[in-house]
């Protein structure tokens, strides 16, 4: 059942942004404000369904340059992570890099990926960065969060390494898994776009933070706003459908996706 | 790892499950958790290992699983000709219910002889049986989280089961539950070890409990744990509830807490 609260926390969101939308076409209004300076939410909408052609195929690009560099951190993490999990020594020896890599802004980073990297791989290698240190540190977390009991368990009865790890090491890390894939998600976004403002409009690249670039140099405001809008809507998707999968994978068991009262 | 595998025709012709000779176990904190301690099980009985917390008897019973090795001294434990595949000696039951939480209790029952590589319809064919045995079977698709403290505890016990062990150790199985639950728990316990004819190794520290299930008592002193004392309670078997009401079960209930009571007078703050 919907309950009311339910309603609320759906319908207040909505009548926030609402109102804000209305209190800025306002003031554009009766500021006259002119489009170069501040366009109004009208005209953004209007420019978001005029320029779509531009902007769609810029979408795709930035989505999938992200989908790549999600992908890689993902399988780069948790393969990663596992080898940790396998050698101490491997772990001691490459896990204080892992953290500077992670520590140095990825804006800075970005620049010298471009000089020596082509471009698109260039943009890949920007997501991944910033993509794979969640993964990998809650991936060991995870791994490392097995029941001590479980774990002897599976020793009394003779279990092999692959064993141990199929069927109570992943299984055990898996909430810890999706959680570093979620905030993952959003960070291969943000590498993504870094890199491609980076490259600037220098580069070939026609991804939607080029746009946002090229229209700043352009004045064309309103498709900045347009631009902006549809990355800030492809990021809420990735980390909704993210939410979703971690949902699905655990409602049957974990604590995380359980109701309050069941 | 010295495994507990050792001179199995010599304790199996002394009739005997598990002995203990002179096992000490040393933590490398330097701690000296247990021993010397000597121990016999006969084949089939029911023993209580009884003490304070931190005596060492939890340690007694992770030795003899082999899950850890022992500082001096040897374990030896009665290892019969295998009689079918995914059999297992050692059935073991912790103080939690340490059920898998993202698996079905069908699918943690089946773990002992998942690993031990079991064709499926000979692992179904058994976890149905074990389900049985536990009084379980409308909840194999059931998640653990779906059911009570006591329930869990079953399934644990049908775990243990599955791999048909001669021998079970139980590691203050129910000293989480409520004493209803615990008394019914105590009665199927009782029922299983005189259907199935399996050795038990039970640890607690409830002198009640261990006076109601087991045949022997060993009073176990503080850590280090030793042996203190050791009693034998001969009842009229089946054991029943009028048996926890009974004069004797009283009686040897304050002959063993007296002989526990010096393992807790050394202790501060018990």
């Amino acid at each position: 059942m919907i309950s009311l609260q339910n309603i609320g926390r759906m319908l207040l969101p909505a009548a926030v942004l609402a109102a804000g939308f209305g209190f800025w076409e306002l003031v554009v209004r009766i500021n006259d404000i002119q489009p170069y300076v501040l366009p109004s939410p009208l005209t953004v909408f209007q420019t978001l369904v005029s320029d779509w052609p531009v902007l769609s195929e810029s979408l795709g690009v930035t989505l999938l340059t992200t989908l790549e560099g999600f992908i890689a951190a993902a399988i780069g993490g948790v393969a990663l992570s596992l080898l940790f999990n396998q050698s101490k020594w491997l772990e001691y020896s490459l896990f204080p890099y892992a953290v500077i890599l992670q520590v140095t802004p990825v804006i800075a980073i970005a620049p010298l990926l471009l000089i020596y990297l082509p471009q698109q791989t260039a943009v890949i290698v920007c997501a991944w960065i910033v993509g794979f240190f969640p993964v990998l540190s809650n991936t060991t977390l995870g791994l490392n969060s097995v029941d001590r009991n479980l774990a002897g368990l599976f020793q009394l009865y003779g279990a092999s390494k692959l064993q141990t790890l199929r069927y109570l090491k992943l299984p055990a890390a898996l909430p810890y898994i999706l959680g570093g894939l979620r905030i993952a998600g959003g960070l291969s976004l943000i590498g993504a776009v870094v890199a491609e403002i980076a490259a600037g409009t220098a580069g070939s690249g026609s991804g939607l933070a080029f746009r946002i670039a090229e229209s700043g140099y352009r004045l064309n405001i309103p498709r900045m706003f347009a631009a902006l809008l549809l990355l800030s809507a492809a990021g809420i998707v990735i980390y909704g459908l993210l939410a979703l999968v971690s949902h699905l994978v655990l409602r049957r068991w974990h604590e995380s996706a359980l109701g309050k009262e069941s | 790892m010295a495994g507990p595998v050792v001179s199995e025709t010599d304790i199996d012709a002394a009739g005997l499950a598990v002995r203990l000779r002179a096992v000490t176990k040393i933590y490398h904190s330097g701690v000296t958790a247990l021993g010397p301690l000597d121990l016999e099980v006969a084949k089939g009985q029911f023993v209580s290992l009884l003490g304070p917390s931190g005596c060492g008897k939890s340690t007694a019973l992770r030795l003899i699983a082999g899950l850890a090795a022992p500082s001096a001294g040897r374990v030896d434990v009665s290892h019969r000709a295998s009689k079918a595949d995914g059999c297992h000696p050692i059935g073991f039951v912790f103080q939690e219910p340490t059920l898998m939480p993202w698996a079905s209790v069908r699918e943690n029952v089946r773990l002992p002889l998942k690993l031990a590589h079991v064709t499926a319809t000979e692992a179904d064919r058994r976890i149905a049986e074990a389900l049985a045995l536990v009084d379980l079977c409308e909840f194999a698709d059931a998640y653990p989280r779906e059911l009570s403290g006591g329930m869990k505890m079953r399934v644990s016990l049908a775990r243990a089961l599955v791999t048909d062990p001669d021998i079970l150790l139980l590691d203050e199985p129910f000293a989480a539950l409520d004493e209803i639950t615990r008394f019914r728990l105590n009665n199927d316990l009782l029922a299983l070890w005189r259907k199935l004819h399996k050795t038990i190794i039970f640890v607690t520290h409830s002198v009640f409990e261990s006076v109601y299930l087991s045949q022997r008592v060993i009073v176990m002193t503080a850590r280090p744990g030793r042996l203190a004392r050791e009693f034998r309670i001969a009842t009229v078997e089946p054991r029943g509830e009028e048996f926890r009401t009974s004069v004797d079960y009283v009686a040897y209930c304050r002959e063993v807490s007296s002989a526990l009571a010096p393992s807790y007078s050394g202790q501060r703050g018990a």
